[in-house]
């Protein structure tokens, strides 16, 4: 099972559409990416809580569909 | 999530000043990401306990539900849920880590 880095990004962009995104690809396999977010919705949230934002809005596939999205979240600079 | 298990987890996560929830074991990890969690903890001088999620299903889903955390490992200090491992190594690679444990009274 896998997903595409397009089907990620509108994903995410469904729960933050402010967001800036930038998705890699790590091995190529459709499992395993890494993700950079920003998003003013992660403003005044601890890191733990920002990526449980993002997991939430992976839909469920987290964990199945998708084994890893290891994420990098910020808020905006000011 | 059965109640049994909700109380295995918190019992767990309560007598285990550092636990981390992991598929294998430090010594055989069976998942690179939960390898990369122990090297790190190792690398710190961090005494830890670990529960290998691979040996009880009704754990290895039951922590994600406890935590509302999608994915293994997770590691827990002193009842608190600090993160996965791409939070782990963010923190150790800036010195957060270091400055929590510190804080949580444990030497590193």
């Amino acid at each position: 099972m896998s997903m595409t880095a397009i089907e990620i990004e509108e994903l995410i962009l469904k729960t933050f559409p402010d967001a800036k995104i930038i998705i890699d690809d790590l091995r190529g396999d459709g499992d395993h990416y890494a993700a950079q977010i920003i998003s003013e919705k992660f403003r005044g949230k601890t890191r733990v809580q920002q990526h449980q934002m993002v997991y939430n809005a992976m839909d469920g596939k987290m964990g199945k569909e998708l084994h890893a999205l290891a994420l990098n979240t910020s808020a905006p600079k000011d | 999530m059965e109640q049994n298990t909700k109380e295995k987890i918190e019992n767990i996560i309560k007598n285990n000043e550092i636990l981390l929830f992991m598929k294998g074991t430090p010594v055989m990890p069976q998942c690179g990401f939960s390898a990369a969690v122990v090297g790190v903890l190792s690398h710190m001088g961090v005494k830890f306990n670990s529960v290998n999620v691979l040996e009880d299903a009704e754990i290895r889903e039951g922590i994600k539900e406890y935590s509302d955390w999608p994915t293994i490992p997770q590691l827990y200090v002193k009842n608190e849920f600090v993160g996965g491992c791409d939070i782990i190594r963010e923190m150790h690679e800036n010195g957060e880590l270091t400055e929590y444990f510190s804080q949580a009274g444990i030497n590193t």
